[in-house]
């Protein structure tokens, strides 16, 4: 899947996460900014590169700020943006690309 | 060497500080030793007042000079101006190397940073450091060790020498020109002062500052005109607005609702909850949940509390105003209706000693029944951490926390399972600040975790329908739900130590180390 | 197609927003029998795409210990129903709710897309069952055929706000403006054997108030009721707790009736009252509901 315009997903709220997607530079540019970096940051990173192989994104800026959410909710968030950046709403891979 | 809550504390920290490692609650039960006794000018001629003009002005009468120990109270909280203002003028005149001895510091000293830095200050003891001090401290910016110490570990060290206050500065919202301080009155109202009481018994110097002086006799004194030495008039010495706020509506988080309702049911159901029972709790919403649930409990029943302690908020004097207690013993006021409070005769202010200076004759602490507090993270050996944040930030006061836990006869730990992501239930908490010995009972929104070594407890509880689990249980949940968390990775240097509050060391605090991605 | 959840018990369903992780991470630890997560007007119309996605982990992800999982889907008017049903089918959800349902063609609409989504993410026939939101005068008249229309259906659901304002009348707190709306979808619930739930009650500084509406449709022979807030749950919990005398009457009625059934006596008393058989339903509903309240610990 190829980023085709940036999008953004979440909200800076307790126990959420805002995450960018932009066009990248032929690689996955992942940073993060978290309220729990010291304990869980590998973990996140961990979570979002998974979700990006998952979604077959292999070409991406991925910008996370964290304040906190649970894994499944950083897998939505990034999730969310990406199909926003293609436009797509309907027809989505649940239990595919999308687990 | 490892101390008795598990702890390893380097021997160059036992060296530097002369200090023994931690060695259980009542290790120096009956300990003997010498009071400490301050220098003391004595004031014989009839002149009448020992109001000086200026800060600047009383600074050089006391004899400021580099490397002196300067001592503050935290009765204003987050409108407190008295830090500032002195710090300020010792800055001007180019003094260095002072070493602050603060009851506790929080936001409202965020400007002290500067001073940190250029090494105007350059150690800290204090009950803990909110806000910025507390980044600096963790940053490795204080030159010298900060030492955090629970409200009665700081009389302690006070009483027996191990700090000795040069120049004590204490704000007070009312003074006559003798010295005379009262807590209440004046534009800056806090209503006790019990935290500098000790600063006024064992400082060689002690500085009255006030903004509303009143004429002599200042009377009855909470700090007495036989300890002070000058008196300072300033414009203000706080924001009133943030000295003692109206008070907090009563929560409507059904987390915190549920916990209080937890907490209740677990007390009413202790052989300790009966006619003549004596209570302590904080000011968290979950505390003062449980003590409104607790009141009606108490009528239903017809039981009165004897005595309730602490910091007081509006719940527990609203007890005294229903005739539900017997006494209030206050050492802090949080709200108006506190501070109002006050006035009533069987409101009794105490000093931070009388309170829970573990090296007295004896302190109120160990008289009380139970104490409700709160923890950023308990451990499943019921050690808690008040003052160290999960990512190893300084950020909050050990507070009357290890005393009260110490001495209650049943000290409940209220927490909710996790903050944010994460646990507050933990395999090993970043940094002791409260022994599990002392802790109790660990009250959360997932269930309930007695500790093991009170089985009288277990057995009182045997038929009480609550969600009862283990410690472990409870950390497991966490885990499960957020991720077993990773260390959090420390650099080498030793920025802190957590003192016990007998003066021995319960965990030191080292510097933060910027988080690093592991490679892949 | 029998699922045995279509009887469960379900006293609260607590609303909450699928777009907000703080609020869907842990409702279980408030014990309400049901969860409602809302993909529908909780949700504005710029987030209904980032809502299914959080819908969807929270669902595969987090354990909900017990509550039931029912999504209300967007209105059958939106671009949005049908990719809803394909996300939560996917994601595992109990059950769905369809608002604003004026029609049983609505609920076999739904009940098409529902089985294809079944189909596709290798779900049992029928595993996920359907309950149907009446909000206006016509789906309050056209009940009957709502609660008949589909072997999934385990239930309707009156929306206060919506028909109040079709009734040209507004939520006024005495329940005088739902009394028509309560009985007619009560009766229709009763007379097709499916459950009936009422309205949320929206004004959180009046427990007493929320106290009372819950007395009165406990009375109506609602069988739970929609709510807003965690605190509110312990209030209708508390209500639909059987009292131990009527627990220790319906013990002695089924006792009683399964031992002269054998000896072929159709009449009897049981404390003073009479008693026949048709007695022994609601008995063994006030067993089953104090078993689910934990205040039940006998052998029946």
């Amino acid at each position: 899947m190829d980023i085709a315009r940036p999008a953004i997903a979440g909200t800076l709220e307790s126990s959420d996460c805002q995450v960018t997607v932009e066009k990248g530079e032929g690689k996955v540019d992942f940073s993060l900014e978290s309220s729990v970096i010291n304990q869980y940051g590998n973990q996140i990173r961990k979570v979002a590169l998974e979700t990006l192989e998952n979604l077959g994104v292999k070409d991406v800026k991925l910008t996370i700020v964290d304040k906190g959410a649970l894994d499944c909710t950083i897998k939505a968030r990034i999730e969310a943006a990406v199909y926003r950046s293609v436009l797509q709403t309907e027809h989505l891979p649940w239990g595919g690309a999308i687990r | 060497m490892i101390n008795a809550v598990g702890r390893d504390i380097p021997e160059e920290i036992l060296k530097a500080t002369g200090k023994e490692v931690f060695q259980g609650n009542h290790h120096f039960d009956g300990h003997v030793f010498q009071r400490h006794g301050a220098n003391t000018r004595c004031v014989i001629n009839s002149n009448g007042s020992k109001v000086v003009d200026s800060i600047h002005d009383v600074l050089v009468k006391c004899g400021i000079k580099d490397g002196m120990t300067v001592s503050f109270h935290h009765h204003f909280r987050e409108g407190d101006y008295v830090v500032n203002m002195v710090m300020r003028e010792i800055h001007e005149m180019g003094i260095k190397d002072i070493t602050i001895c603060a009851s506790s510091l929080g936001k409202a000293q965020d400007e002290l940073v500067e001073y940190i830095e250029d090494g105007t200050i350059t150690n800290i003891q204090s009950s803990g450091v909110r806000g910025k001090i507390g980044e600096a401290i963790s940053n490795g910016k204080l030159q010298g060790l900060a030492i955090m110490r629970s409200h009665g570990g700081r009389v302690r060290a006070l009483v027996t020498g191990e700090t000795k206050i040069d120049i004590a500065f204490i704000g007070t919202p009312t003074c006559d020109e003798y010295g005379n301080c009262r807590g209440i009155g004046g534009k800056s109202d806090c209503g006790v002062l019990s935290y500098a009481m000790a600063d006024a018994d064992y400082a060689d110097h002690v500085v009255a500052i006030t903004d509303c002086m009143v004429p002599f006799p200042n009377f009855p004194a909470h700090i007495s005109m036989t300890n002070v030495d000058y008196v300072v008039e300033v414009d203000a010495i706080g924001d009133p607005n943030k000295i003692a706020t109206g008070a907090a509506k009563p929560t409507t988080d059904m987390r915190k609702l549920m916990m209080a309702d937890y907490c209740t049911q677990f007390v009413v159901n202790t052989p300790y909850f009966k006619d003549g029972f004596s209570y302590q709790t904080g000011v968290g919403g979950a505390s003062i949940a449980s003590t409104i649930s607790l009141a009606k409990v108490m009528k239903e029943r017809g039981i009165r509390m004897r005595f309730g302690v602490g910091g007081l908020t509006k719940p527990m004097c609203q007890l005294l105003i229903d005739g539900q207690v017997d006494a209030l013993l206050d050492t802090q006021d949080f709200d108006l209706a506190a501070v109002e409070s006050v006035k009533d005769l069987h409101h009794y202010r105490i000093s931070a000693g009388e309170y829970a200076n573990p090296f007295n004759k004896g302190a109120v602490v160990n008289k009380l029944d139970f104490v409700i507090l709160a923890a950023l993270e308990v451990d499943v050996h019921f050690n808690c951490n008040v003052v160290v944040d999960s990512n190893g930030m300084i950020t909050g006061a050990q507070g009357g926390h290890p005393d009260t836990a110490a001495g209650a006869k049943c000290a409940i730990v209220i927490a909710p399972l996790l903050q944010g992501r994460t646990p507050a239930i933990c395999t090993d908490v970043t940094t002791v600040t409260t022994p599990g010995e002392s802790v109790d009972v660990v009250i959360t929104d997932y269930g309930i975790a007695i500790n093991p070594r009170r089985k009288d407890l277990i057995e009182a509880m045997k038929d009480v329908d609550l969600p009862f689990t283990t410690i472990e249980h409870l950390r497991d949940i966490a885990y499960e739900i957020a991720g077993e968390p990773q260390k959090v990775e420390f650099g080498d240097r030793v920025v802190g130590i957590i003192e016990g509050r007998d003066g021995t060391i319960m965990d030191v605090v080292r510097q933060i180390k910027p988080f690093e991605f592991t490679e892949e | 197609m029998n699922n045995p959840n279509k009887k469960r018990l379900r006293r609260t369903m607590m609303f909450l927003n699928a777009q907000k992780p703080g609020l869907i991470k842990d409702p279980y630890i408030y014990k309400p029998d049901s969860i409602m997560l809302d993909l529908e007007d909780a949700v504005a119309e710029n987030q209904k795409d980032a809502a299914r996605f959080s819908l969807y982990h929270a669902l595969k992800t987090i354990n909900y210990r017990g509550c039931e999982r029912v999504v209300r889907i967007n209105g059958l008017d939106s671009p949005y129903w049908k990719e809803d049903i394909r996300c939560s089918v996917a994601g595992g959800c109990d059950s769905i709710r369809i608002p604003k349902t004026e029609s049983a063609q609505d609920v076999q609409l739904v009940e098409r897309e529902i089985a294809f989504a079944e189909k596709e993410f290798g779900r049992p026939e029928g595993s996920v069952l359907i309950m149907a939101a009446v909000e206006s005068a016509r789906g309050v008249m056209k009940a009957l055929d709502i609660c008949e229309s589909s072997e999934r259906l385990f239930g309707i659901a009156l929306s206060g706000g919506d028909y109040t304002k079709d009734l040209q009348t507004h939520i006024t707190g005495t329940g005088i403006e739902l009394m028509g709306a309560r009985q007619n979808l009560v009766i229709a619930a009763r007379a097709a054997g499916v459950q009936c739930f009422d309205t949320v009650y929206t004004d959180l500084d009046n427990m007493e108030g929320f106290r009372q509406d819950v007395e009165t449709i406990h009375l109506m022979g609602f069988d739970g009721k929609s709510i807003i807030n965690p605190r509110q749950i312990n209030i209708v919990h508390d209500i639909y707790t059987p009292k131990q005398k009527d627990i220790i009457f319906a013990e002695k009625v089924v006792r009683e009736i399964d031992e002269k059934k054998a000896q072929g006596i159709g009449v009897f008393t049981v404390d003073g009252k009479m008693i026949d058989i048709a007695f022994y339903d609601g008995a063994k509903r006030t067993i089953a509901l104090a078993k689910a309240s934990g205040v039940y610990k006998g052998d029946l």
